[in-house]
């Protein structure tokens, strides 16, 4: 098994942080991971990605050029990342801001209206989890409770209280894959 | 954890003395996690942020003399304003362990991932016939366990060690084992093992005095002539590298750090397709396998470097081979890091394949 994943979107927005829970969830179940983000000031408002590798088997390159599942949030990132997925492969999108549409038919593509969901949750910072959760439903490539201890991990003390807030978002995600 | 925090965890886990540095993208997260892990409260380690890179490297400089295990880390414009402490350092025959996180250059250049500095490590840096022991890490773990490996080896033959990273392996997360938990050196575990060293009490001994300067010319040249004679000791014994696919290759790729490893990808990708290349890593950039890299020269039709520069270890290939074969380079710079499918496509074009 090995799953090669990209997350792309606006700097603030929980790309790295998401890539991260995903990855430190790969490690408790024993898989192998790399995390390679974008750096810089994209961080704080450009666009950011991190390509994220889940594997069973030793993992070469933590670059890439073409992945198995694609996460856009933004147009650019869609722009960028659309042509790099494999075919056969899944797109997952928030349509938020989006005004050009993904066009290939050789994928898989499903549009997630997270921002509107982290809006009606009230709590828009929870709004990666939602994404992440949507990732864990077309691709459950880990444990739902090894992603809570990746959160618990990934997240200082004292955010801990944040914890059922989070889980709360990941499932809102789950809920808005439509088949 | 990212390579830089697995470079923190391991110093302390070492039983590293004192640790100097300034903060620089993309390692500033190797003094980060050094003050959030506040060694000094546990190992009795000191970590400092000093007022400069120039001040690192002369603290680090002056631990070193007394025989304290010291480091400092930087990326590539610091490391060009500690080359004059990094000379005196190996001048004076003191173990240390530098760190570069390269970035792109020159200049300020950019944050961003770059293998730049390869001159700059493997050929001097400062003035003066002097080496500094090179390793360079692909993986986080091997961050983690090169900062052990590198004092080793500074401590073994008085010869500082430079960790040559990049902004990859820095920033990067993955799995790591980190080493087990060492105390530090007793002071008279030190004066033990390094007897050359300004520890203090000299009375009833000839005190021992750390300098770089001689002025007898003779002396000088006997001085140098000892440090050649180090640097063959270690060209003789500690060259390492590794190799991938090699046994079948028909064509070599040559790369170190984290850009083998996407020649790795790259590797995979070929064979899947029936081409059969293989990939030799250089884990010590100075000593150089040299060897190693003649004997595949007897075997593959042709030899592609692939490197984040204009083309600097290609330098070195080109000596290992002499001309035996075809030695081509695929080189970004500024900050760009190619993927796989972009070696591949430089590879056969470059081969006509």
């Amino acid at each position: 098994m090995k799953k090669e994943i990209v997350a792309a979107g606006f700097g603030g927005q929980g790309v790295l942080s998401m890539g991260k829970i995903l990855a430190y969830a790969g490690l408790m179940d024993d898989l192998e991971v790399t995390w390679m983000p974008s750096y810089g000031p994209e961080q704080r408002g450009g666009t950011a990605n991190v390509t994220v590798v889940l594997s069973d088997q030793p993992i070469s390159s933590p670059v890439l050029d073409t992945y198995d599942t694609a996460v856009i949030l933004n147009q650019q990132s869609l722009d960028k990342f659309e042509s790099k997925i494999k075919p056969g492969g899944v797109l997952i999108y928030d349509p938020y801001g989006i005004h050009r549409k993904p066009t290939r038919t050789d994928i898989t593509i499903y549009p997630v209206e997270a921002m509107e969901a982290s809006i009606e949750l009230k709590n828009a910072k929870t709004y990666n989890m939602i994404i992440l959760g949507a990732l864990l439903k077309v691709n459950p490539v880990v444990d739902i409770e090894s992603v809570m201890r990746g959160l618990k991990k990934a997240l200082p003390e004292r955010h801990h209280h944040l914890l059922p807030a989070n889980r709360e978002a990941i499932m809102r995600g789950m809920e808005l894959v439509k088949e | 954890m990212k390579g830089n925090e697995a470079i923190a965890h391991a110093a302390i886990r070492y039983g590293v003395d004192g640790y100097f540095g300034y903060p620089i993208t993309p390692q500033s997260e190797v003094l980060e996690t050094l003050e959030a892990l506040m060694p000094w409260e546990t190992t009795g380690m000191t970590v400092l942020q000093a007022e400069s890179e120039v001040a690192s490297i002369n603290m680090v400089y002056g631990g070193a003399a007394t025989g304290k295990a010291v480091m400092t880390s930087s990326s590539s414009p610091g490391i060009s304003l500690m080359q004059e402490g990094m000379s005196y350092i190996a001048a004076s025959e003191l173990p240390a362990l530098v760190i570069n996180v390269m970035r792109g250059g020159p200049g300020l250049g950019t944050i961003h991932p770059s293998q730049s500095d390869y001159f700059q490590a493997t050929k001097g840096g400062g003035h003066g016939d002097y080496h500094y022991i090179v390793l360079a890490p692909a993986t986080v773990q091997e961050m983690a366990d090169f900062v052990g490996l590198g004092f080793d080896l500074a401590f073994k033959y008085r010869t500082p060690a430079l960790l040559l990273a990049d902004g990859i392996v820095g920033q990067m997360m993955e799995k790591v084992v980190l080493p087990p938990q060492r105390p530090r050196r007793t002071p008279e575990q030190i004066k033990e093992q390094c007897p050359w060293a300004a520890t203090g009490g000299s009375a009833g001994r000839k005190p021992n005095i750390i300098t770089s300067l001689e002025l007898d010319s003779a002396q000088m040249e006997k001085n140098n002539e000892r440090f050649q004679r180090t640097y063959r000791l270690i060209e003789q014994n500690e060259v390492r590298y590794q190799e991938y696919f090699t046994d079948d290759a028909e064509y070599l790729l040559v790369a170190f750090g984290s850009i083998a490893r996407i020649c790795l990808k790259a590797i995979e990708d070929a064979r899947a397709r029936g081409i059969k290349i293989g990939l030799l890593r250089p884990i010590t950039l100075w000593p150089y396998p040299y060897e190693a890299i003649a004997r595949m020269a007897d075997r593959v039709k042709g030899i592609l470097v692939v490197e984040l520069n204009a083309g600097q270890m290609i330098e070195d290939v080109r000596l290992a081979v002499e001309g035996r074969v075809p030695v081509r380079h695929y080189g970004r710079m500024g900050g760009i890091v190619p993927n796989p499918a972009e070696i591949l496509d430089s590879f056969e074009s470059q081969f006509n394949l």
